[in-house]
């Protein structure tokens, strides 16, 4: 799977779990940048994320994480 | 799997734009919100439902939904239950407004008499507890130990209770806990008092029993876990993240179990289930089949599904639930396994109303609620047949119809799962609630029409295929031959080898018909033979499968037979009806096509002819399709 397919992937599912459209992908983006995107929605979308690439992420990992070019990032390496 | 509703359609791919045009445009009917609230929605689309039910609160209020005010006191997480309920409650006819007390202040927001929760005027409060707030998370390791844990956490559990009672008319919300999969002794926790799961499940009896008073209610949210499976339930990691108590997955399934019972609470638990008969209480077509050929009881692995289906229907009707039967057969026939065959569990004396014809369903159930003096939406309606299901659903979405697909061995966990019937007590009056209706109801067969058949037809997006006979279905066209009995004109036998010689004989004009709809194949459900004459056509076998009864079909064939007749040349079209012990159903076939009565014939059955200058094939729901141009293939 290519980054860019990742990216489409998370883009539907953010779109999904915040409730928005046409949402406008950009690594940096995080939390501060989507109103819906609080620590509950967080999980939905963790969540999510872990059954739509089949993987599993400990909340380490998660904390690491600055914004969604890093989430994605962290899918790549998991996918191998 | 269970914690997907597998009992409710899934959600259409355009959900969320749907919830969001009746969220933003208050032009829109808000009780739309109901029918989107009806499928199978996940977590997400959950959320988004409930945001739109906030944005049209007002209107909503003022539809029939039932308002219930529920307080929640946790120790634990609920956000994304009380994200998940207002949606769901929708889809069990009730209102949900929710005041959820602020993290770790559960105690005191329920020993206050002045707090935030009691100024909500809630009508019920759920308390919300987990194993280790109780304090029995952690095993004791000695009779004693374990049997004080419990009653600790009972009685601390059960004041708070009392205290709900003493600063407010609100009833309470008891909940079972989830008895959580790690085991320190493997099965011996079981024989060890104090293990935890000694522990958690004698809390949970105890609670069941001693728990709730007049205005109480038990959640066992225990039963649900099991239902899941308490290694799908735990979640180990959103649990030390953020004091989830359960699997974001095992959402939506706890809310709807929560919802049946607020629901309860309202009275709005349905009343009565209606049974289709082929293929949902016996397996085959009774008129068909006969009683000999049905499948149910020993002998057979389909037989014991349809009796463990009987059987379940017979214990809710002991716990008061009406049966009503709605099937598409003559009533003798319907009847003929409630009088004859020994594996029946149900009898006739079990079903209130009993229907049995070939109007439409929809129409039907309309008369079962009238004739119990019920709503339509006290009814549940089980059937096999994916378009009768959908017939209903359209015509009357208030009638709770499980998608229970095409084995029956899963559609008791699939009625049962749905939990229409959710109970909160069980007394005499219950007990006697059947026998009552029944004494009341009369049976009968007339009906009217009513409904928008044609519109329902042209949803079917059917797909009639019609060629000559062929060696390719030749063997399904001697099944037919031989097999029907009810939609058959002149039942006429025919060996294979009768069938092959008809497909190059030039005297005969053969059909083999074929019906595709939304829902599937039917495959081949026509065959009809005419014998060609100069003049004349004289129908020689007319038969079709009684489940696409209602169709249009056969004036589809009539269609093709005219066309042909009139391209060779003939001028009229000639059919009999013979009558049989099983063919009633056709007499008025050719009178309803649009022939006249010619005469009698010996043996008692009538000739009908049909002058094709008179003829015009009518607008048919349907697309026709001729694999070979059928005058010129047999010219």
């Amino acid at each position: 799977m290519t980054r860019d397919d990742i990216v489409s992937r998370i883009v539907e599912l953010m779109e999904d779990v915040f409730d928005v459209d046409d949402l406008e992908y950009a690594d940096t983006l995080s939390a501060a940048d989507i109103e819906e995107w609080d620590s509950l929605s967080n999980i939905r979308f963790v969540v999510g994320l872990e059954k739509e690439f089949g993987i599993r992420f400990s909340n380490s990992e998660i904390s690491a994480l600055e914004n969604v070019g890093q989430m994605v990032d962290l899918i790549a390496s998991k996918l191998g | 799997m269970p914690i997907d509703l597998p009992w409710l359609l899934p959600a259409p791919a355009d959900v969320r734009g749907r919830i969001k045009a009746i969220r933003t445009d208050a032009s829109t009917d808000a009780r739309d919100l109901v029918a989107l609230a009806r499928f199978g929605l996940d977590g997400n689309q959950l959320g988004q439902l409930g945001k739109a039910i906030a944005a049209r609160r007002d209107d909503l209020g003022t539809s029939t939904l039932r308002p219930v005010r529920l307080a929640i006191a946790a120790t634990h997480t609920l956000d994304l239950m009380v994200e998940a309920l207002p949606g769901t409650g929708l889809r069990h006819g009730v209102l949900i407004d929710l005041y959820q007390a602020d993290y770790g202040q559960n105690a005191q927001a329920v020993l206050d008499p002045g707090s935030a929760l009691y100024a909500f005027a809630p009508d019920l409060v759920w308390l919300g507890f987990d194993p280790q707030a109780m304090g029995l998370a952690s095993p004791r390791l000695d009779a004693e130990g374990g049997e004080s844990a419990v009653r600790s956490a009972l009685d601390y559990v059960l004041s708070l209770r009392d205290a709900v009672r003493a600063n407010s008319g609100a009833g309470v919300v008891l909940q079972t806990l989830p008895t959580p999969p790690v085991g320190l002794f493997g099965s011996f926790d079981a024989c060890q008092p104090g293990s935890v799961r000694w522990m958690v499940q004698r809390f949970n009896a105890l609670l069941a029993s001693e728990g709730p008073q007049a205005g109480d209610v038990l959640f066992d949210l225990a039963a649900t876990a099991e239902l899941v499976g308490l290694s799908r339930w735990h979640d180990p990691g959103r649990w030390h993240e953020a004091k989830l108590p359960f699997a974001l997955d095992a959402v939506p399934l706890a809310a709807d179990h929560l919802c049946r019972v607020l629901a309860a609470t309202r009275g709005l638990s349905r009343k009565c289930l209606v049974l289709d008969l082929d293929n949902t209480l016996w397996g085959g077509v009774i008129g068909d089949d006969g009683v000999e050929g049905i499948k149910l009881g020993q002998g057979s692995a389909v037989g014991e599904a349809f009796t463990a289906i009987q059987s379940y229907a017979r214990d809710l009707r002991a716990r008061g639930i009406i049966l009503a039967v709605c099937s598409k057969n003559e009533e003798a026939n319907a009847l003929l396994p409630f009088r004859g065959h020994d594996e029946m569990v149900l009898s006739e004396d079990d079903i209130a109303v009993f229907v049995a014809n070939w109007t439409d369903k929809a129409s039907n159930l309309k008369y079962i609620a009238q004739t119990l003096n019920i709503g339509t939406d006290a009814l549940v309606f089980l059937d096999d047949n994916p378009a009768e299901r959908e017939r209903v659903r359209q015509e009357l979405p208030e009638v709770a119809v499980p998608e229970v697909g095409a084995d029956p061995a899963l559609y008791v966990g699939l009625l049962a799962g749905a939990g229409y019937f959710e109970a909160i007590a069980f007394g005499d009056e219950d007990r006697q609630r059947a026998a009552m209706y029944q004494a009341n109801a009369k049976r009968t067969s007339e009906l009217q029409k009513i409904g928008n058949m044609d519109e329902y037809l042209r949803s079917l997006d059917m797909v009639c295929t019609i060629r000559p006979f062929d060696g390719l279905g030749r063997a399904r066209t001697a099944q037919l031959i031989n097999k029907s009995n009810q939609f058959n004109l002149t039942t006429r036998r025919y060996t294979e080898a009768d069938v092959a010689a008809m497909e190059s004989d030039p005297a005969k004009f053969t059909m083999q018909v074929r019906l595709v709809d939304r829902f599937g194949d039917n495959g081949m459900i026509s065959v009809v033979v005419f014998d060609r004459g100069a003049e004349e056509w004289l129908c020689d076998t007319w038969l079709m499968s009684c489940r696409v009864l209602g169709r249009r079909v056969e004036e589809a064939v009539l269609a093709e037979a005219a066309a042909a007749a009139r391209a060779a040349g003939a001028k009229r079209l000639v059919g009999d009806y013979l009558p049989t012990p099983k063919n009633g159903l056709v007499e008025k076939h050719y009178e309803k096509l649009g022939f006249t009565l010619a005469g009698t014939l010996e043996g008692g059955g009538t000739r009908w002819v049909l002058d094709l200058a008179d003829y015009q094939a009518p607008d048919l729901p349907m697309v026709i399709e001729h694999v070979a141009d059928l005058a010129e293939a047999q010219a």
